[in-house]
């Protein structure tokens, strides 16, 4: 008990530092002091005397990227906790049901083909996409066996596939300042965050981190399998029904707000097994706050590397994650 | 805990690979399993135990249709032991064993010291206390094989269904688990390919042969010198001994008779 309260505090802790420097860290340094006078203010109305420029800077643009960078890293890393030990593969990320893929020719629709004339928005499209994208996954994993591998390898078809009609659009129609805009997009992209976007993203994070939570005991079950999770007594296809439609829609909603960032669904998993163990009751709640926080890091280096220019967020969270992730690596004792 | 297979038959594309077997399971007994080789011992036992849907028939457990039990409540009484199970987790002895309170616990309930202790049992029972908290992957196949009977003793079952349990053991665990099944207050089914095994051990035996029940009954009435010759191919005396039981002795094929010819080298 004494540990799950220590463990609690310490996340909360780590949380807190992580927002707190996302939203002091910056083209414009802006005081912690003033980061916090803004958020009481804000919160309840504590009326302290600020510039009304570096409120507005922190409200509205850094607090609020914060917030979508923590909801996005620790979805992308519970999906990817769970699509591992689900499917019983160590390659296994969020986007291996096709939903990135999906996601981009979604945007590639809306941006380029003009799909909607307008009325849907590059987020929309994304999220059409991801969704039908997963659909036909979903479909052809039914009709070939259902097992782990017919799931990934359906995945990988329809990924493929999405991928070549993206490029297929991008080679065929697109302008040189839209072909890098897309690509600028598909790397991942928090800078047109503000506050709605946080209150789409902030909610599903949460709720979806709790459902998999929910299901923590049926997860450390498959660990010799689904058949051996059957005799445990899981109802292995409602899992398996559940988990996936619950990981795809976390995916589907982070990938349409902010574009697909690779590497934290992949690696803040592995990373977080080898520090906190396999158990899924701790494992789970550990990679979303790992993925929250390496989110809001690597949202901070992309800003602030290369002064005057963002980085796509994309390349920062590999870039850093690699060699952490190597560290962690080379550190753990092989064989106890 | 009773469980009855009615007429349960089971197909892969068109090949019948169970054929019509109806058997029951009396509470407290230890029921056998024999057969050569995909004779079908391992798809029975899956059915029996409610992890594969029967084509034909049905599975009756305490008279009740297994596939309509939420699989909780039959894990709470069924145990399963596969042939072969692995893991890429990196989980320790002691987590592999406690897998086997999850039909016990629900989502929120917490681990009590009570399951603390059900642990320590299944480990010390089959002889891996001191195993505990080394990693799965560093284990030794009979090793693993033991902390799967491990894991489901940790189930508390009522019925245990072991597919070749005794695979990977050598010979003191190979007795030392079917014994420690037997002392238990559990109704055991076990495929097993040793004939002394199922002679020693089990109350009764059930021979399959090609999908088929070829025999049911008392080991020494089963397993005779014509049923050896004629399902197993083996030419063997049974021996009975002065307690009644049964003894095989296996005799070297003649070389006229020897199914698998050895090439002489050019
Ligand atoms: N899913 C499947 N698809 C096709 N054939 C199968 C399938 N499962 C089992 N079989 C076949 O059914 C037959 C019986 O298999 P089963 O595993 O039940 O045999 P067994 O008696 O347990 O054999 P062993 O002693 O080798 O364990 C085998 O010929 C096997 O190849
Ligand atoms: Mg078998």
């Amino acid at each position: 008990m004494l540990r799950v309260v220590a463990g609690g505090v310490t996340a909360l802790a780590v949380l807190f530092v992580a927002l707190a420097s996302g939203a002091a860290i910056g083209e414009t340094a802006i005081p912690l002091a003033t980061v916090v006078k803004t958020v009481a203010n804000r919160l309840w109305d504590a009326g302290h005397d600020l510039d009304p420029i570096d409120a507005g800077i922190v409200w509205n643009y850094r607090i609020a990227r914060a917030l979508v960078a923590a909801a996005c890293g620790a979805s992308l890393a519970v999906c990817g906790v769970v699509l591992q030990s689900l499917l019983r593969n160590a390659l296994a990320d969020p986007y291996i049901l096709g939903i990135s893929a999906g996601a981009s020719s979604g945007a590639v629709a809306v941006a380029i083909l003009g799909f909607g004339g307008g009325f849907f928005s590059l987020s929309a499209g994304a999220f059409a996409g991801a969704l039908v994208a997963f659909g036909l996954v979903a479909l052809l994993a039914l009709r070939s066996g259902r097992g782990p591998v017919a799931i990934i390898l359906a995945g990988i078809a329809g990924s493929q596939l999405f991928n070549a009609l993206t490029s297929f659009v991008v080679t065929k129609s697109a302008t040189a300042d839209q072909a890098r805009g897309i690509m600028f997009w598909l790397l991942g992209n928090l800078s047109g965050v503000r506050w709605p976007d946080v209150f789409l993203a902030l909610p599903v994070a949460l709720g979806g981190l709790a459902i998999c939570w929910l299901y923590a005991r049926s997860l450390d079950a498959f660990a010799f399998g689904p058949q051996s999770a059957a005799s445990l007594g899981v109802p292995v296809r409602r899992v398996y029904a559940t988990m996936i439609a619950v990981t795809a829609l976390m995916t589907a909603t982070m990938v349409s707000i902010v574009g697909s960032i690779g590497f934290v669904g992949l690696v803040v998993p592995h990373a977080a097994r080898l520090i906190v163990g396999v158990r899924h009751g701790v494992l789970l709640p550990a990679a979303a706050l790992a993925g929250a926080a390496f989110m809001i890091g690597a949202d901070i280096l992309s800003r602030t590397v290369i002064p005057g220019q963002v980085l796509p967020i994309g390349v920062m969270t590999a870039l850093v994650g690699a060699p952490a992730f190597a560290l962690i690596l080379i550190r753990r004792p092989v064989t106890r | 805990m009773k469980l009855a297979a009615r007429n349960l038959g089971w197909k892969a594309g068109r090949r019948t690979i169970v054929d019509d077997v109806s058997l029951e399971i009396m509470p407290g007994e230890f029921l056998g399993i024999v057969g050569p080789n995909g004779s079908g011992k391992t798809s029975l036992l899956s059915m029996i135990a409610g992890l594969r849907r029967p084509v034909t028939g049905s599975v009756l457990l305490e008279g009740r249709d297994i596939a309509r039990l939420p699989r909780r409540d039959v894990a709470r009484k069924v145990a399963f032991v596969e042939q072969q199970a692995e893991t890429g987790e990196r989980l320790n002895v002691r987590q592999a064993v406690e897998l086997g309170r999850t039909p016990h616990l629900s989502a929120l309930s917490p681990w009590s010291a009570e399951d603390e202790a059900i642990i320590d049992r299944a480990l010390d029972d089959v002889d891996m206390r001191a195993f505990a908290d080394r990693p799965w992957q560093t284990l030794s196949g009979g090793e693993r094989q033991r902390i799967h009977i491990a894991r489901a003793l940790a189930q508390e079952p009522r019925l245990l269904i072991l597919d070749e349990p005794t695979n990977h053991l050598d010979i003191e665990h190979q007795v030392g688990i079917l014994d420690l099944v037997r002392s238990r207050n559990l109704t055991v089914v076990a495929a097993l390919h040793d004939l002394n095994h199922a002679a020693l051990f089990c109350d009764r035996v059930a021979v399959l042969h090609e999908g088929r029940l070829a025999a049911l009954g008392r080991p020494p009435e089963i397993l005779t010198d014509h049923l050896l010759a004629d399902i197993f191919r083996v030419d063997a005396r049974v021996e009975i001994e002065a307690d009644g039981s049964c003894f095989i002795r296996y005799a070297r094929p003649s070389t006229t008779a020897r199914r698998f010819t050895i090439r002489e080298p050019a």
